[in-house]
């Protein structure tokens, strides 16, 4: 055994391409950090997770060799990103959508945790509060 | 248990194995899948960042401001540095340039090394103010609901992600090593690139912690 | 007369060590075997246990919380310790590379880590059963799960571990099946028992990692109280349910495609007929898989999840009923006018389709938003996962075990036994259950020590029920063990089957093959060639 038939599928992919890759991302990264100082509203989040997208697709293609090397790794990459996504996907349809048929289920609900309580003036204590009377 | 060249195989190829091809290719699709199931324990904390965060909007904005955007690019770059340094380093023992490779992965490591340091002052800072998870979270100056929670979240992502950069450098200085050693070269560098796989993907996973959590605009 | 090969994996090498740090698959595969029965048999005293305490109502042999920590225990031991485990690493691992024609896994060395994963993972379960164990059941709902003063720590960190246990196995398989077929063998040349282990395995890489999470985040919450899954503290406890069944959902999937794996290959061989509808079959696995990712939310129809999204998850949920029925009538169509045989294994298989069809209808009941608001947490629930889990997966399980008892050992049990261990086990299984169908439509709640004395009745069936089960399962263990030691050679193709397993001789020599086999039949084709029968 010599020669070829070691590594399977080799290529090499011009050190010019990394470095441009690179410094791709550095400015994307630059990008980033400035839109987050614009006051865009919603979509700040949307511009962050965008920006982040690009980045996360530069690496996996390029410095991970998508792009070039055998299709069953992008389809396993791509798996997983599908499979995150519906998790998220479903998780959050249901938290954003409670009580939307029966609007009277949505009470106003104490958002703030019981150890917040003590600096205010006391509403009618409860008794959850061994679990977190050590705190202050 | 490849006790080498009984029937001309090479030393690196296991017995069970017909050639050195199917090896290496089984060895990629079993790291891709082991990076599969790494997004997908990311993807528990991803659903909780978003279900909390839209749960306390206004407090995770006033919270991350508490968060050093300087420290948090600062280690962006750090990162994404160390991910190029990575990529060369796999070209370079492709070319069978060894001595390029272990300097390029010296780099990796120390530029590791550097995040991990940057995120150790960013903890201690934190640590010192009482900006800490849950119950232990003492702080007074966020306004808005739950502002324990955004440092829940916020330890629980950058801390498992540490540990990832942890293992990313031993198993950098594992194929360094190896590569020292003359076990790598341009016929067979498996190791190192599956190593590279596993740094890009912790690369991969920080591009989208700092915007989310230092730069909610 | 058939002999016993004279080498083979059994006696390649001895001593204790030879076993314990084996890298054959197939010995890594009996190691699986044993512990998983060693679960079982554990878990069988636990629900012998409930059913005596359920003889009567209010207190007979234990407390409340005694109660409350031994169906937990049942429940944790059964799922993570038997049944994931079960057909994948026990018999997936033995089989595999022989069905493809392969000498070995393509990780020998991770496959052994993960069976010492699962040991230790079990040490941690030991454990907490040691130290006050856990009475929360196995889905360790939050926020008890986190107030309890029962050793959840211990419990979740056993499943944590376990679960690696789990992933490298599916791992190990993915690659395997992808790289180390044999000459010849393409995909839709693969037994569908293959077929049926890779969507395992896609499922366990993909939906264990979820669990992984789920349980570190419920430690750090008890441990170090983060709060998010604690309303006390601004946490949402339903989304720990959330966490919990995007895993447990699929996860009963891992479960149960194995086991139709199984059935696909005991119903073509012992009708002697091709399999009707072999890529229906096999990508019906790959669409239970996908499918059963979209669904978990019906276990949370009645826990404060939105009602939209209850309706959507109940529409999605009987999506899973088309691939289900799809084999379910593949399956009847290759019995039709098949050469049928009632060997043992076949009577598991004929077994299989009965009891999991009624375990997968009554899931329909409840799928439906309106039912379940009804049904959820009533002994109807318990009585459909235990149709679809021991009237499916254990049964195909056992058909398996049968099966290929005689590969693993070259040996063959006593029919007779066989056939009235089944009879036992499936009568006693249909009282204890069915009863606890009608029990849980009249209102009997699930996971109480009591009940009004309205269900004394059914409850003491039920109870009766189990203990012929037990007797069942019991003659099996002697039978099976005497087997190994005195059964009279079974010769290499026992049944006459044409999966490539059966080319070989049994037991198989340490390498499965002498020399790589190719191929030169279908793993169905017999209308082509229909192969002796060695015994
Ligand atoms: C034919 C497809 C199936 C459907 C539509 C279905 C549906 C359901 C539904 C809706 C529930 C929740 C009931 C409730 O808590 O109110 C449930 C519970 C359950 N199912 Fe199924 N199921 C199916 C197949 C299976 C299979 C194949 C297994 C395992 C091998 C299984 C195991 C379970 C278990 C363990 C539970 C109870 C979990 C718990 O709360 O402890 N199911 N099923
Ligand atoms: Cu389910």
């Amino acid at each position: 055994m010599s020669g070829h038939s070691t590594q399977e599928n080799r290529h090499i992919i011009p050190a010019r391409t990394y470095i441009a890759v690179g410094v791709g991302l550095l400015l994307l990264t630059a990008v980033t950090v400035g839109v987050s100082f614009i006051h865009l509203e919603g979509w700040n989040a949307i511009a962050a997770v965008g920006i982040a997208s690009v980045k996360a697709l530069l690496v996996a293609l390029i410095f991970m060799h998508l792009l070039y090397d055998k299709k069953i790794f992008l389809v396993i990459f791509s798996t997983a990103i599908l499979f995150l996504g519906i998790f998220l996907a479903l998780t959050m349809f249901d938290i954003l959508s409670r009580g939307e048929i029966y609007p009277e289920y949505e009470k106003t609900i104490e958002k703030n945790a019981v150890m917040y309580k003590k600096a205010e003036p006391a509403p009618a204590a409860e008794p959850v509060e061994d679990s977190t009377s050590d705190v202050q | 248990m490849s006790s080498g060249n009984s029937n001309g195989h090479p030393a690196h190829l296991a017995h069970h194995f017909s050639d050195a091809a199917q090896q290496s290719e089984s060895a990629k699709i079993g790291m891709w899948i082991f990076l599969l199931t790494e997004i997908l324990l990311f993807a528990g904390l991803f659903v909780a960042y978003a279900v909390y965060r839209s749960a306390n909007t206004e407090m995770f904005y006033n919270a991350h401001k508490h968060l050093d955007i300087h420290l948090g690019t600062l280690n962006t770059i750090v990162l994404i540095t160390s991910s190029l340094t990575m990529a060369l380093a796999i070209r370079s023992i492709q070319l069978n340039d060894r001595k390029k490779s272990i300097k390029l992965l010296a780099a990796t490591f120390a530029l590791a090394a550097v995040f991990l340091i940057v995120k150790y002052f960013e903890y201690s800072h934190k640590f010192d103010l009482g900006q800490l998870p849950g119950k232990f979270y003492t702080y007074t100056g966020i306004e808005g609901s739950n502002p324990h929670i955004f440092f829940s979240v916020y330890f629980m992502m950058t801390g498992l992600h540490g540990i990832h950069v942890i293992a990313g450098m031993i198993a950098i200085s594992w194929v360094m090593r190896k590569t020292i050693q003359g076990k790598l070269s341009s016929e067979y560098y498996t190791p190192m690139e599956l190593t590279g796989l596993y740094w890009h993907l912790v690369d991969m996973i920080w591009i989208f912690l700092f915007p989310l959590l230092y730069l909610i605009g | 007369m058939n002999k016993i090969p004279e080498v083979n994996y059994l006696n390649a090498s001895r001593g204790i060590r030879s076993w314990l740090f084996t890298l054959d698959h197939k010995r890594i595969g009996l190691l699986y075997l044993f512990s998983i029965m060693a679960a079982f048999a554990l878990g069988g005293i636990f629900a012998i246990l409930i059913r005596l305490e359920l003889l009567g109502p209010g207190k007979d042999i234990m407390e409340a919380r005694t109660y409350n920590q031994i169906f937990t225990l049942h429940g944790a031991v059964m799922i993570f310790l038997f049944i994931i485990p079960s057909i994948p690493a026990a018999m997936g691992n033995f089989i595999l590379p022989q069905m493809i024609g392969a000498k070995d896994v393509a990780f020998p060395r991770l496959n052994l880590l993960s069976w010492w994963i699962y040991i230790f993972g079990a040490v941690f379960a030991v454990i907490s059963m040691s130290t006050g164990s856990v009475d929360t059941g196995w889905t360790f709902y939050t926020p008890y799960s986190t107030t309890t003063s029962t050793s959840v720590v211990a419990m979740t960190l056993g499943v944590f571990i376990l679960g690696f246990s789990s992933i490298f196995t599916g791992l190990n398989f993915i690659v395997t099946i992808h790289k180390m077929r044999a000459p010849g063998q393409t995909w839709f040349k693969l037994p569908l028992f293959v077929w049926g282990l890779y969507a395992t395995a896609i499922i366990q890489v993909l939906a264990t990692p979820v669990l992984g999470i789920t349980v570190l985040l419920l430690i750090l919450e008890r441990v170090a109280g983060i709060g998010i899954f604690d309303p006390a503290m601004g946490g949402d406890p339903v989304l720990f349910q959330h966490f919990f069944w995007f895993y447990s959902h699929p996860a009963v999937y891992i479960m149960i495609l194995p086991g139709m794996g199984i059935i696909s290959e005991l119903i073509s061989a012992f009708s002697q007929k091709r399999i009707f509808g072999y890529k229906a079959i096999a990508f019906s696995s790959l669409a239970i898989a996908f499918i059963s990712f979209l669904v978990w939310g019906h276990h949370m129809f009645v826990s404060g999840q939105s009602q939209l999204a209850s309706a959507i998850f109940s529409f999605l949920t009987f999506l899973v009923g088309i691939p289900s029925g799809i084999k379910i009538f593949n399956w009847l169509a290759t019995l039709y006018k098949g050469k049928i045989r009632f060997d043992t294994p076949m009577l598991y298989a004929l077994s299989f389709l009965f009891l999991f069809t009624i375990g997968g209808l009554t899931g329909m009941f409840l799928g439906t938003l309106a039912t379940d608001v009804h049904l959820h947490d009533t002994y109807f629930v318990v009585a459909h996962f235990h149709y679809v889990m021991v009237g499916g997966t254990v049964m195909a399980f056992f058909g398996g075990l049968h099966y290929w008892w005689p590969k693993f050992w070259g040996r063959m049990y006593n029919e007779l036994w066989a056939k009235i261990s089944i009879a036992f086990t499936f009568v006693g299984f249909n009282i204890t259950f069915l009863s606890q169908f009608v029990l849980g439509a009249k209102g009997m709640p699930r996971r109480y020590y009591s009940y009004l004395d309205k269900f004394q009745p059914l409850h003491d069936l039920s109870s009766f029920g189990s203990w012929i089960m037990a007797i069942g399962f019991f003659i099996m263990a002697v039978y099976l063990i005497h087997a190994v030691f005195k059964g009279r050679p079974a010769g290499d193709n026992p049944w006459g089957a044409l999966t490539f397993e059966w080319e070989t001789t049994s037991p198989p020599p340490k390498e499965n093959f002498i020399e790589t086999p190719t191929l030169t039949h279908g793993p169905y084709d017999y209308d082509k060639i229909v192969p002796e029968r060695t015994i």
